[in-house]
């Protein structure tokens, strides 16, 4: 019994003095991490939109999505996170966007887990730079071993072929979410 | 050097050398495998490990007399824990790069049996002045491995070693590095290598000893030379 009572005594003083201690120090860290997100976010943001100067979040819409604004506050365009499955896990990405939902202004990835080497070339310019002025009517398609022929076409990177598809279906799969969301919202 | 002296020192440079927890002990492989593609991810898991193994053992320490040997393992953890929510939530809030290359590692330091096993093996027994000299050295240790595997994967493997590139751009980085398999292979090198050194140094000091109690003729004999 003098032992049980020990074991509680002992094991509930250090949970409080621990649990104490961390949420002073949660106190200080939680708004610089929130600042943090924020920063990044932002950054992200007008990276796949060189032209906007400022934005705004856009409240219609159950997820998150940002309207761009230029400098005299007239829409320019989205910038529009959305995220999926890789070859190896997830993909979150920004996607640009005119404001008819007609042309990518850029893509920018945000998060992911591909093969270092191989699925990380949709990194870069060679795969990524395909993306910008891409039209995504009625939606992007990809083509393997040739270049593209026509204007919603991308080319796969060889050696990757899963991940570049799964980028070509996140942008599908986001922009099928708009289009109904926004149409409904009345957005247009 | 007094004899105290010794013992003092000893406890700090065994963890470098003698009982370096990658190489000789083989503790905490999931962190020295798992975030060393690079030097400067190396480094940084060492620093945060060095960070949690020596206030948890300096805490525990202190306590160790107050805890019933039943709750021991649970009280550890608890301890343990707290500095590692720490140290993730200052590097979340300091330096959000870092705390996104490491994210999903940082965690994990909790479970790390480096640190565990310093607890049990030496801070739950020792006073603290002793634990954080032990503490320090099993860090030092660990820093010591960790940078070089990773210095070792990121210049094979990006041609760089803290972000600074070493090797020409004709060089064609070796991929596996990067991937897990490189930091097995590259693991089991060099504790081979280690290992073999040690064996060779060994081998010489025996010859030493030998040929200084042993008459010349004899050994000459047992080699099975003619006299």
């Amino acid at each position: 019994m003098k032992t049980i009572i020990a074991m509680l005594v002992t094991l509930t003083i250090i949970g409080v003095v621990s649990g104490g201690g961390l949420a002073m120090i949660s106190g200080w860290a939680a708004p610089l991490i929130a600042a943090n997100k924020k920063a990044a976010t932002e950054r992200a943001i007008f990276l796949v939109q060189p032209e906007a100067k400022q934005y705004e979040a856009v409240a219609e819409v159950p997820y998150e999505l940002y309207r761009v604004l230029d400098e005299g506050g007239q829409p320019t365009g989205y910038s529009f996170p959305w995220e999926g499955n890789g070859f190896q896990g997830n993909i979150r990405m920004m996607i640009g966007l005119t404001p008819d939902l007609a042309t990518i202004t850029a893509i920018e990835v945000l998060e992911q887990v591909e093969t270092p080497g191989l699925g990380t070339m949709i990194l870069e310019d060679p795969f990524r730079g395909q993306f910008n002025g891409l039209k995504t009517e009625p939606q992007v398609d990809w083509v393997k071993g040739a270049p593209p022929t026509k204007e919603n076409e991308v080319q796969t990177i060889t050696g990757a072929t899963i991940s570049s598809k799964a980028i070509v279906d996140i942008v599908n799969d986001g922009l099928a979410r708009l289009r109904t969301d926004l149409a409904q919202g009345g957005d247009k | 050097m007094s004899k105290k002296q010794v013992s003092l020192f000893n406890d700090y440079t065994k963890g470098v050398w003698d009982q370096n927890p990658v190489f000789k002990q083989v503790l905490g492989m999931c962190p020295a495998l798992a975030v060393t593609v690079s030097a400067m991810n190396g480094i940084a898991m060492a620093l945060a490990t060095t960070f949690v193994l020596v206030f948890s053992s300096f805490i525990i320490s202190l306590i160790r007399k107050l805890i019933p040997s039943q709750v021991r393992i649970a009280s550890y953890i608890v301890v343990i824990a707290t500095f590692v929510t720490i140290v993730d939530l200052v590097m979340r809030a300091q330096f959000p790069e870092l705390s996104k290359e490491l994210g999903p590692y940082i965690p994990l330091i909790v479970v790390n049996c480096l640190i565990l096993g310093r607890q049990e093996a030496f801070s739950s027994k020792n006073n603290p002045f002793r634990s954080v000299l032990d503490a320090l050295g099993m860090g030092t240790g660990f820093l010591i491995a960790l940078a070089s595997l990773g210095a070792i994967r990121e210049l094979f493997g990006s041609r760089s070693i803290l972000g600074v590139q070493l090797l020409p751009d004709a060089f064609e980085p070796w991929l596996i590095m990067i991937l897990p398999a490189g930091a097995f292979l590259t693991l089991g090198l060099m504790m081979g290598g280690l290992n073999a050194m040690i064996l060779r140094r060994k081998r010489r000091e025996e010859a030493d000893i030998l040929s200084k109690h042993i008459p010349k003729t004899y050994v000459a004999a047992s080699e099975g030379q003619e006299v």
